[in-house]
């Protein structure tokens, strides 16, 4: 039975060891000589691991049903995995030109990524609340790596307060759920809502709704994402706008669907409300930034908000169409991040998006890839990024919530003004001094593949559409 | 003394009003004070004890130990927690030289 058990957690064992012996070798050794091919190795090794998850089958239930691995959670740890592995990558010629490569950084990221995958395959509040710790202890840490800079300490200061907060708020919900309903584990709790559900129950379910939108930083409890995707070094900002909003909303759904699933108009409207106030937000507060990651961050605040639209509904469709529209707003996220990397002017990184007049005159590849990408983001027809967005506006509708779609179109219009006006930068610009061309082949390839995906993935998606069908179909029955 | 306590025992509700107080405490805590950061750790201190008081007495009041052992684990990850925050604590200290809530102002919102 133990050896059933630890064959499903397998894959996080496998990642937990290595980050431990990665450690011991980085300290006992080269110190951050080897910090390099630390990277190298840590990406290996999660895409290594996403293969073993990937070629797995069924649902297995571990440790009395603490643990799942089902095709829900394997969807989202092969997603997790993948985009890690590529940020990694990215971020290498980065963090050594910056004197910012240490040997702790690509350990600290494969144990938040083990915590993310704990997230999304949590059976039990207490094996949640321990992923989720793991996830984000590492990642306050990353966030300020650049310890000798006024703004990184800062947001890390800031993320870990709010990160602590919710927290809080979450574990105060989960003693309420435990206290009412008798048990920690999804399967009780889905059994305990089934007969009559107490208002208390009601009011730990909304603290954990409330603790899990600070983690995927859905409006109003998004404060903290503009400043710390500001603060931290940029490829930390791109490691957080992708494989943890990823492992976030698969909790979030995880814990919905799971826990409280028979109970579906308890938490429909709060999903509503978290999606139409983070669209609008999202939408509206990007439009004054002038700083790019700050824009990314409130870009990713709307996407999110259309994840949770997805979520919203309610159905096996609407997880269906929030898997399709996570895969596909991390693909964008890793190519807009590989573009942002590579912004700067004589070795210097800038982020001011004023930087970016006619950069399609010296740099007219890069310029039409992220253009691509942007009209993705905004969600423009011909591209990847309108299907996502059609698949979770047609399962809110289709779910009964046709006034969430009609906003949620509205929302998509207003955000798309601050995506086309860095193009109109690009192309209309005026004249200003140019940003450096020759950067690195490698950021090159990534953004340049991430475009080329938004283009040709509207033939089929990359056959991730019944992927994506069957890991809803595990998740909602 | 033994009659009044068999009039009004102290049941559920009662730790569970402390637990609320305490946990309302730690969030007004964490938004109200303007001085010291070292005051915000405190504060999130203090909601994740409230929550441990939760957490047991439910575990008692439902006589299932399953409460007290995730107990453990919050006590754990809070010091866990408490020691990453000290040491970004210490990391803006030196960059900054001050740890006053009001001097946390580099990026605006």
């Amino acid at each position: 039975m133990f050896s059933l058990d630890l064959q499903t957690v397998l894959p996080e064992v496998i990642l937990s060891v290595y980050a431990m012996v990665a450690l011991m070798a980085g300290v006992y050794t080269t110190k951050d000589k080897s910090a390099g091919l630390l990277i190298w190795a840590t990406a290996a090794m999660f895409a290594l691991v996403a293969f073993l998850i990937a070629t797995r089958e069924g649902t297995d239930p571990a440790f009395f049903g603490s643990f799942v691995d089902d095709g829900f959670a394997r969807f989202s740890k092969v997603t997790i995995l993948l985009s890690a592995a590529v940020v990694l990558v990215m971020s290498q010629e980065y963090l050594a030109r910056r004197n910012l490569l240490r040997f702790e950084y690509p350990v600290l990221v494969a144990l938040a990524v083990v915590g993310m995958m704990v997230m999304v395959s949590a059976g039990d509040l207490m094996v949640l609340y321990m992923g989720i710790e793991l996830q984000s202890l590492a990642m306050y840490v990353v966030a300020s790596l650049r310890r000798d800079s006024e703004k990184s300490t800062e947001a890390g200061l800031k993320y870990f307060v709010l990160g602590a907060l919710s927290s809080g708020l979450m574990l105060y919900g989960a003693s309420l759920v435990y206290g009412f309903a008798g048990t920690t584990q999804f399967e009780g709790i889905f059994l305990a809502t089934a007969v009559d559900v107490p208002l208390g129950l009601i009011f730990g379910l909304v603290f954990l709704l409330v603790g899990f939108a600070f983690k995927v930083s859905a409006a109003p409890f998004h404060m903290w994402t503009p400043d710390v995707y500001e603060g931290a070094p940029t490829p930390v900002t791109a490691f957080m706008a992708t494989a943890p909003k990823m492992a976030a909303i698969a909790l979030f759904a995880r814990v919905v669907f799971d826990g409280f699933g028979g109970v579906v108009g308890d938490w429909q409207q709060i999903v509503a409300f978290l999606s139409v106030v983070s669209v609008f937000w999202g939408g509206v507060a990007a439009i004054g930034q002038t700083n790019i990651k700050r824009l990314m961050a409130y870009s990713s605040i709307a996407h999110m908000g259309f994840a949770l639209m997805g979520l919203a509904s309610g159905t096996a469709f609407g997880v269906q169409a929030m898997l399709i529209y996570m895969a596909i707003y991390v693909i964008m996220n890793i190519g807009t991040f590989a573009f942002i990397l590579s912004m700067e002017r004589d070795g210097r990184p800038v982020t001011d998006i004023g930087a970016l007049h006619m950069y399609s005159r010296y740099a007219p590849m890069r310029a039409l890839a992220m253009l691509v990408l942007l009209f993705s983001l905004a969600g423009v027809p011909p591209m990847v990024g309108f299907f996502g967005k059609l698949y979770v506006l047609r399962a809110a509708y289709e779910g009964g919530l046709t006034w969430l779609a009609v906003l949620g179109v509205i929302a998509s219009v207003i955000g798309a003004f601050y995506y086309l006006r860095i193009v109109y930068y690009m192309y209309f610009g005026e004249e200003r001094e140019a940003l450096d061309t020759g950067t690195s082949p490698l950021l090159w390839g990534v953004l340049m593949a991430s475009a080329a995906v938004m283009v040709f993935g509207v033939i089929n998606l990359f056959g991730i559409e019944p992927l994506a069908a069957a890991a809803a179909a595990t998740l909602v029955n | 003394m033994d009659a009044y306590l068999a009039e009004a025992p102290i049941g559920l509700e009662h730790y569970l009003t402390v637990a609320a107080a305490l946990f309302v405490i730690g969030i007004f805590g964490l938004f109200l004070n303007r001085k010291n950061v070292i005051i915000i750790l405190m504060s999130i201190e203090l909601m994740l004890l409230a929550v441990n008081i939760n957490f047991v007495a439910f575990s008692a009041y439902l006589g299932d130990l399953v409460g007290q052992v995730f107990t453990l684990f919050v006590l754990t990850v809070a010091a866990a927690e408490a020691a990453i925050g000290l040491a970004i604590l210490v990391c803006f200290f030196r960059v900054r030289g001050t740890i006053d809530v009001e001097d946390v102002n580099v990026m605006k919102g």
